[in-house]
């Protein structure tokens, strides 16, 4: 064996190096990190205290910005549209995903198989998913012309077009393509239960309905609060979808804060105007993500 | 200046101090056994030799060498974990050999070596296989295999053989001792078992809450136990601990200890260590086997007393019964031959060999005689 | 479609949920199939509201247009380029941030130090932030850069923004990866790399699949960024998509749409079926531990 004989090895470069080669590995993360996400944070927020139009300037103008976009019909707009979908989109996935998951924990025969199908629009581009129901929706050629072909010939579905009804078609295609994914957390959180007290529950003389809401349903809080996080996180980033369904229209009427920020800095010149929204965006999703990562961080001590 | 030598080493993790000032010596071809409760710091301490943690301050050398800030693989110690960590994609031959690869050992040499190890621990037939391919038993033996390759200085053991059935814990032991005793190499062993301590040991460091409460040989700490804590955990059944005042009878110190029809008696100490603390309430410390029926009494002893005392259980277990009694509010076990007819109820007489006793102070907890 | 068997064998109960189960398969695969027949027949037949029909003049002209003529943005080149675009964008993206989050998920959890949890609390934010927020710093440092408008751009951009989950992932495996067995290793005289090559990347095959196919289907699928920071010749396929679709000159031909949409979704729906278990596994320890 080969025994170094330094009288103080601590004292050595080759040591040294070794001692912080772990950190020496993670510091382009860490820089990276800082700068791209952290730096240019700061960068958006001090660009929404400026007057920055198509480019980035930097007079100072205080909230004038959030005073302006806060007064915006079309910001207005943005933000009810985001708790409708939000709210919807949030709710019926998770009422979908938990019915699809309470189904699919019954012994199902070809299980897998189902399951496939129904996670298969996880895997999509969101403009792909747009673009198929921007058609199927489409009342010219989607579904109401194909219903009138088939006799009903008063049949009305023309959502899509319609300013009133059009977030919604939004909220189909999005519980379209997520709520598998939801399932799929549900289904997890039902197989993490202790089997055997799912046997005492059913030795105590609980019916199938009562085992789910009593016992079944409330341990699947975890999974719950993953699933609105993720949901929540989604809905407020969604952007892709509505430039492929609808485009923000008809109008302004699909019109979401990701969409409203885009249009506001790069189509409208109001840059200033797109970093104060960029920065409520953010400040609402901390709202949701900090406390979340920080129970979870903790959890994990 | 010992082969491996502790020199008031402490750990600390921030605030919390995991290791108190500790100073052992081990000699060459020593077993030196580390055992105590989970958590009192045994791992930490064979982690600081092994050069996996650091050390907080002072300082641990092997062959007279200071080891601080000496890398694990430089110390030339190998080390058996609790789990075995056995590499899951390398063969058996390719977990030996990876220690020995490190180094630079030419394949040839590796071979060789590899082996004379699969021979001397018997896994021949096993060196092509997977870890994930292995029985618990046949793990065990590829983890001392990787480590004996190695030819260290001081291998170190932690809990090596707690993953283990009963029965092969056994015969595992028995083989650690024999490989021990025939290749000579020193060795640290970590276990929370004070059996396995006893009986593969030269020396036993008992640990408790950061500290080491008693360093000496298996007889050292089985008779002369340094306070109650050792007292306590080594042994089994376990010491009996039971209050009693000491007296004086016919000039010589005697222990007068309660019973629980409400009499007392009075028990000559077999030395005169306490003649000057008449009056002293104390903790009296016997073990099961020097509490017995008449006949089982030790024959070589000068100082066995009796003492009729109230039996309140009995517990046969085959070669022995254990009779269960009450003194000073506690339950005294004896060990009496299994053939002699005593009942719960009876009052029967109780041979104290008092040659085997010891005595504690009951607020420090060390032992005074 | 429910096939109406026998319910002899089953109870009423059961045959109520197959059926529940059959329905929400066609509620999934409905648009899939849409997509599908309607790529393969002519204009005509869809326009005359036949788009549930199956074809009845079987034809592969949507899709060859799709792929080498059809209308993108101005120029008509058809689809191709650009999935080519999003082919050479995809792979060294996923390469690069797979590689640095395996070795950040191994410091971050095998060689620990003070602070260790706070540069991940840190780090895992940033895979949550609305990109809007980063938008338009990046659009002037990649100009800085030089790399405004191209796909090297997009990789680096893909690349820095992948980190924070490739690190969750291999963080969240090697975490329950024995740390003894790095200790063994230590002992055998193995350092920092030697360990990371010869013990731990051995072992991580599962959770790499599912890190790269996350990450595939995350960069292929991205519109934001390629709509930011492409240009016409470096657009990835989605935007490119998006264009062949929204076009406003000329009549609009769904059924070229319709096949290069399932051109945009086949890599990763391939991958999808190929590693389905791994993807499902992936999500599930992903942001969230059910
Ligand atoms: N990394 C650490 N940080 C803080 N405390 C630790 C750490 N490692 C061990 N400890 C504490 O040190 C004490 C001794 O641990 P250990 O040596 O593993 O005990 P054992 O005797 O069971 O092997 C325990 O109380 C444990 O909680
Ligand atoms: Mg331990």
């Amino acid at each position: 064996m080969s025994i170094s004989e330094t009288a103080n090895p601590r004292g050595s470069v080759a040591d040294r190096l070794r001692d912080a080669l772990p950190k020496l590995v993670l510091s382009p993360t860490v820089a990276i990190v800082a700068i791209f996400v952290y730096g240019f944070i700061l960068f958006t927020l001090y660009l929404s205290f400026t007057d920055s139009r198509i480019l980035p300037t930097f007079g100072l103008v205080g909230f004038e910005n959030y005073d302006k976009l806060f007064r915006l019909r079309a910001w207005d707009t943005a933000v009810s549209n985001l708790v409708i979908f939000g709210v919807l989109y949030i709710a019926i996935c998770c009422v979908l995903g938990l019915l699809l998951a309470i189904l699919l924990d019954q012994r199902i025969r070809a299980e897998g198989f189902i399951r496939t199908i129904y996670l298969y629009p996880m895997a999509l581009s969101f403009i792909v998913t747009g673009v198929a129901w921007k058609w199927f929706l489409d009342p010219g050629i989607g579904i109401e012309a194909v219903v009138q072909g088939w006799g009903w010939t008063d049949f009305k579905f023309n959502w899509i077009k319609d300013r009133e009804m059009a977030i919604y078609t939004i909220v189909i295609a999005a519980v379209w393509q997520t709520s598998g994914f939801v399932m799929a957390m549900f289904l997890a959180g039902l197989r993490g239960i202790d089997s055997e007290m799912m046997k005492a529950a059913q030795i105590d003389g609980a019916s199938t309905f009562a085992l789910y809401r009593r016992i079944i349903i409330p341990q699947l809080r975890p999974a719950f609060m993953s699933a609105f996080v993720v949901l929540a996180h989604m809905a407020i980033k969604s952007y892709d979808l509505v430039i492929a369904l609808t485009g923000g229209g008809p109008g302004t009427s699909t019109e979401l804060p990701a969409t409203f920020m885009y249009s506001y800095t790069f189509t409208r010149n109001q840059m200033g105007i797109g970093a104060a929204s960029a920065v409520i965006m953010l400040m609402t999703i901390a709202a949701i993500i900090v406390p979340y990562l920080w129970s979870e961080l903790r959890e994990k001590k | 200046m010992g082969f491996l030598d502790i020199k008031k080493a402490t750990k600390s993790y921030g605030s919390l101090q995991v290791l108190h000032e500790t100073d052992i010596s081990v000699e060459e071809g020593e077993f030196l056994v580390l055992v105590g409760p989970s958590g009192c710091g045994k791992s930490t301490l064979l982690n600081m030799i092994a050069g996996l943690e650091d050390i907080t301050s002072g300082e641990i050398a092997i062959r007279g060498r200071s080891m601080n800030g000496v890398k694990p693989a430089d110390r030339n110690i190998a080390m058996v974990f609790q789990s075995y960590a056995l590499y899951p994609n390398m063969t058996v031959a390719g977990n030996i050999s990876f220690g020995m690869e490190m180094h630079g050992i030419p394949k040839p040499e590796r071979q060789k070596r590899i082996d004379q190890v699969a021979d001397l621990l018997q896994i021949s037939h096993l060196l092509d296989r997977k870890p994930g391919q292995l029985s618990g038993g046949q793990r065990q033996r590829v983890a001392m295999g990787r480590a004996l390759v190695r030819e260290p200085d001081v291998f170190l053991f932690d809990e090596p053989l707690s993953n283990l059935d009963a029965k092969l814990r056994v015969d595992m032991r028995t083989e650690i001792k024999k490989l021990h005793q025939k290749l000579g190499t020193t060795i640290v062993y970590v276990t929370h078992d004070q059996i396995e301590a006893l009986t593969l040991s030269t020396r036993i460091a008992v640990m408790y809450g950061g500290y080491v409460q008693q360093l000496g040989t298996p007889k050292e700490i089985y008779d002369n136990p340094a306070n109650m804590f050792v007292a306590g955990f080594m042994g089994s059944p376990s010491m009996n601990l039971f209050p009693a005042k000491v007296v004086s009878l016919d000039g010589r110190p005697a222990a007068e200890i309660a019973l629980a029809d409400g009499k007392s008696a009075a028990v000559p100490f077999a030395g005169e260590t306490l003649a000057s603390s008449v009056g002293r309430d104390i903790v009296l410390g016997i073990r099961p086997e020097a509490i017995t029926d008449k006949d089982g009494a030790d024959r070589n002893s000068n100082a066995v007393h009796m003492v009729e005392a109230p039996v309140e259980v009995t517990e046969p277990a085959g070669s022995d019964t254990f009779v269960v009694s009450q003194i000073g509010g506690k339950d005294v076990t004896g060990r009496f031959r299994a053939d002699v007819n005593v009942r719960a109820g009876d009052v029967f007489p109780f041979a104290f060999n008092m040659e085997k006793a010891v005595a504690f102070d009951p607020q420090t907890e060390n032992r005074i005689a | 479609m429910v096939t109406v068997t026998s319910s002899r064998s089953f109870s009423p109960g059961r045959f109520v949920l197959y059926a529940l189960l059959a329905l929400f398969c066609i509620y999934y695969l409905l648009p899939l199939y849409v997509m599908l027949v309607n790529s393969l027949k002519p204009l005509s037949e869809i326009t005359a509201g036949g788009m549930m029909a199956l074809p009845k003049d079987w034809t592969l002209a949507p899709w060859l247009s799709a792929w080498s003529s059809a209308q993108v943005g101005v120029e008509a080149t058809g689809l191709k380029p650009y999935f080519l675009n999003s082919i050479i964008m995809v792979v060294p993206a996923v390469a690069l941030s797979t590689l640095v989050g395996a070795l950040n998920g191994y410091v971050l959890t095998k060689w620990t130090f003070r602070g260790a949890t706070i540069v991940f609390g840190l780090l895992l934010f940033g895979c949550f932030i609305p990109f809007q927020m980063v938008l338009i710093p990046m659009a002037r440092m990649l100009g800085l850069m030089g790399l405004a408008g191209s796909v090297t751009g997009l990789i680096f951009v893909h690349f820095v923004y992948g980190i924070g989950f490739s690190t969750l992932y291999f963080r969240n495996y090697y975490a329950a990866f024995p740390t003894e067995l790095v200790r063994a290793a230590q002992i055998d005289g193995a350092g920092f790399f030697r360990i990371f090559w010869r013990i731990l990347l051995p072992s991580s095959g599962p959770i790499a699949v599912v890190c790269i196919i996350w990450q595939f289907t995350n960069i292929w699928n991205d519109f934001l960024f390629g709509a930011s920071f492409s240009d016409f010749s470096s657009q990835p396929m989605t935007v490119a998509l998006n264009n062949l679709v929204q076009s406003s000159t000329g009549v609009k031909e769904y059924n070229v749409h319709f096949a290069g949409a399932i051109m945009a979704a086949l890599p990763t729906l391939l991958v999808y079926i190929v590693a389905g278990r791994y993807f499902v596994r992936g999500l599930m320890a992903g942001s969230v531990k059910g």
